[in-house]
């Protein structure tokens, strides 16, 4: 075999949508195909990844992006180990860089990471030899929510180039945003942004994207919302006046949605606040696809493992047999 | 010999005796001399930097009085003002003899210390300003943060009349930039940290320009890194308001470019900006509206720059690159010729603080730097005499390498031979 054929497919780490290419996605997507089955069986396990060791290393608080990531890990036979920046070496002062250099001294073969910063996946993945997946950093990215997102709207909508997807919401504090933003646009779909002006980032229109004031006017363009969570914390820092008035001027509500000229996706990368965002109707209506976005999450966290373990998107599916890559 | 004070740019010797410049001309004679060849090289007034941060007291894990001096004289420079935000700070005349006192013990570049405008730098209360003048301050400022409350601000440009002292600020509207990291731009918005926009900035230039006019005082504004702050202070100096302006060579250099994969030796503040910006602070040096070239010398540990870009602090080292950014950056790329720059970093500076030196006409204090206008080398921060490392600029090849170091007649640093 050539020594191209040996390269890994996504590079070393995932950090973020932005750097890779249309190919190296849609090989994501189409990787993730073959593990969804797995998923379905009564025995959730295949070997690919068997012997080696994962650390999920969160610095901030998250349960479903940990379990599933677990979940992915622990269904391709890997040995993981979870890290909480509560009660651990941090808690107690250690720098990033020294916890990067004690989880490198145990020769781990990976590191899934969630910080609060900007950039810290890219910190850590300059300082160790370990493969690094970004599980979001700060207000950067979240690629495998990204991948998770387009996966999700691909299943439903056949294709993705065309596709007229609208990011509702708080888009200033969002690594989703910023992920389905590269992803999206790389795939040759149509994205726009829709919310205050306050919650935008500032020139986010140099990022290709439409910007739409009107909650009305998203909804009667897109063929996909993906809403954003709206943190309770961005009222006491000024960023909207009030909850109630969020939910009237930019809430995803059944009225609205019906007004919609064709059948709309909702998405929502959760935790939802019910009534804020979103009403309940909506999320559990049947233009909601929420809880099939947390399926596919897992397959598409298995697909990013195996693809940065060194295996290739055509050979995904006999994979699953062996312990071959 | 190279000096803007007198229209100097011409082959000639100098004669310095008992501390001061005691002859100029050509083909001087002196018997017990000891005679400096410089052929080749360009001798000018020691380099004057108004804007330094020394660390000393409370910080001496990123630089010392005297490792910040003996960084100034490697750069050429013979004159530093340090910046009064030390722990504690030096808002009292005991504190300001400290910096007189242990900038003269190490016997290397000046040391002139800045006294805080309010109390703790807090921005409420002034100093005693008459007290810290009378023990050596050349200077009042708060830098590193402004003064937020336009009244005291005031207060301060009026008081420091008394004693003919500039008010130096640090302009940031705090209100604007609260959380910002770098500049907000389109590369903010990408890598997801929040943004220091230009109106921070421009706000705050505008009310003390504003405040300067009201009351006659001398205003002096650092680190100018806006295109609408140059545009302000342009008008202003047209209007008569007597205002001096700083441009770090950083600012004139890089753009928020630089920032790209968070690099947190690109992280400062007033943050690198947009090309527009960079371009009107080179046109802001080449017409003087910004006056001098001061570094904004920010030593920080590796230890703390070796973080996540948020939690990094602001601040690059400046002194050891600046002659060569400034030759390289600016006179290479003919925005202003040698002299020009030799101005703003000597004879524009002592103006501006009202300071000896940055001259070398007859009588006056024998501060001289000499350098090679042509030497191209290559910055490597493992070399600099500072404490700290932190630069945007390591592995740079620049042109224009200093060579001798002058104070009060004395070779104070001297280059290795290349």
């Amino acid at each position: 075999m050539s020594a191209a054929q040996y390269a890994p497919y996504l590079g070393k780490d995932l950090l973020g949508l932005e750097e890779l290419s249309r190919e190296q996605i849609l090989g994501i997507l189409d990787t993730s195909e073959p593990f969804k089955e797995i998923s379905e069986r009564t025995i959730k396990k295949v070997p690919v990844l068997r012997g080696k060791t994962i650390v999920n290393a969160f610095f901030e608080n998250s349960t479903r992006t940990r379990i599933s990531f677990e979940f992915a890990e622990k269904r391709l036979s890997a040995d993981t180990v979870n890290f909480a920046a509560s009660g651990s070496s941090v808690s107690k002062g250690e720098t990033l860089v020294d916890t990067a250099r004690n989880l490198e001294a145990m020769r781990i073969d990976m590191v899934v990471i969630r910080h609060g910063s900007s950039g810290a996946a890219h910190f850590l993945a300059e300082r160790i030899a370990s493969n690094v997946i970004n599980a979001g950093d700060g207000k950067h990215e979240h690629p495998t929510q990204g991948l998770l997102d387009m996966l999700t709207i691909r299943d439903h909508l056949g294709k993705l180039e065309g596709a007229r997807v609208c990011i509702v919401g708080d888009v200033l504090h969002s690594r989703v945003a910023r992920s389905n933003i590269h992803g999206l646009r790389k795939v040759g779909a149509e994205v726009a942004v829709c919310g205050p002006k306050t919650l935008m980032p500032p020139h986010i229109e140099e990022m290709g994207v439409t910007v739409f004031r009107r909650i009305e006017e998203a909804i009667e363009w897109a063929d996909a919302l993906n809403v954003l969570r709206l943190q309770l914390e961005r009222m006491t820092a000024g960023f909207v006046p009030s909850v109630r008035e969020y939910n009237r001027v930019f809430g995803v509500s059944t009225e609205r949605i019906e007004k919609a000229p064709r059948d709309i996706l909702i998405l929502h990368p959760g935790p939802m606040n019910r009534g804020v965002e979103i009403d309940s109707a909506v999320a559990d209506g049947p233009h909601s696809v929420i809880l099939q976005q947390v399926t596919n999450g897992v397959a598409i966290r298995m697909a990013v493992l195996y693809l940065l373990a060194g295996g290739k998107p055509d050979t995904a599916e006999a994979a699953k047999t062996g312990t071959n890559l | 010999m190279v000096d803007p004070s007198q229209g100097i740019d011409r082959v000639m010797d100098i004669l310095l005796s008992q501390g001061v410049v005691a002859e100029l001309g050509e083909r001087l004679e002196s018997a017990d001399a000891d005679v400096v060849d410089a052929s080749g090289l360009i001798v000018s007034p020691g380099l004057i930097d108004l804007h330094v941060h020394l660390r000393e007291p409370g910080g001496e894990h990123k630089e010392t009085i005297a490792t910040g001096a003996a960084s100034a004289a490697a750069g050429g420079f013979t004159t530093v003002v340090a910046m009064p935000n030390t722990q504690p700070v030096i808002d009292n005349p005991a504190a300001v003899g400290f910096v007189l006192a242990e900038g003269r013990r190490c016997g290397l570049a000046r040391v002139f210390p800045s006294g805080a405008i309010t109390v703790g730098s807090k921005g409420d209360q002034l100093s005693e300003i008459g007290e810290m003048v009378a023990a050596g301050a050349v200077t009042i400022t708060d830098d590193g943060r402004p003064v937020g409350r336009a009244g005291v601000m005031r207060q301060a440009l009026e008081y420091a009349l008394t004693f003919d002292i500039p008010v130096s600020v640090h302009a940031e509207e705090v209100e604007l930039s609260r959380g910002g990291v770098m500049h907000e731009g389109i590369i903010s918005s990408r890598l997801g940290l929040s943004g220091i926009p230009n109106a921070s900035e421009d706000v705050m230039i505008a009310r003390d320009l504003l405040l300067a006019e009201l009351t006659g005082g001398r205003l002096h504004i650092q680190h100018v890194s806006t295109r609408r702050g140059v545009e302000m202070i342009r008008d202003a100096k047209a209007r008569g308001i007597r205002v001096t302006a700083e441009a770090a060579p950083h600012h004139f250099t890089l753009t928020d470019e630089a920032v790209a994969r968070y690099r947190t030796d690109a992280k400062m503040n007033p943050p690198l900006r947009s090309e527009a910006d960079r371009d009107a602070v080179r046109q802001g040096v080449r017409d003087a509206t910004l006056d001098v070239i001061a570094t904004d010398h920010a030593p920080h540990h590796y230890d703390e720059k070796e973080q996540a870009f948020d939690d990094a602090p602001f601040g690059i080292v400046g002194l050891e690159t600046a002659l060569g950014l400034g030759i390289s950056e600016l006179v290479e790329k003919k925005m202003i010729d040698l002299p020009t720059l030799i101005d703003r970093m000597s004879w524009s500076p002592a103006k501006a603080f009202s300071l000896q030196g940055g001259t070398l006409a007859k009588g006056s204090i024998a501060d001289v730097a000499i350098f090679n206008a042509e030497e191209e080398w290559t910055v490597d921060r493992k070399r600099f005499l500072s404490r700290s490392r932190n630069t945007p600029f390591d592995g740079w090849k620049l042109r224009g390498r200093p060579i001798r170091t002058i104070v009060d007649g004395c070779t104070v640093w001297q280059a290795r031979e290349s």
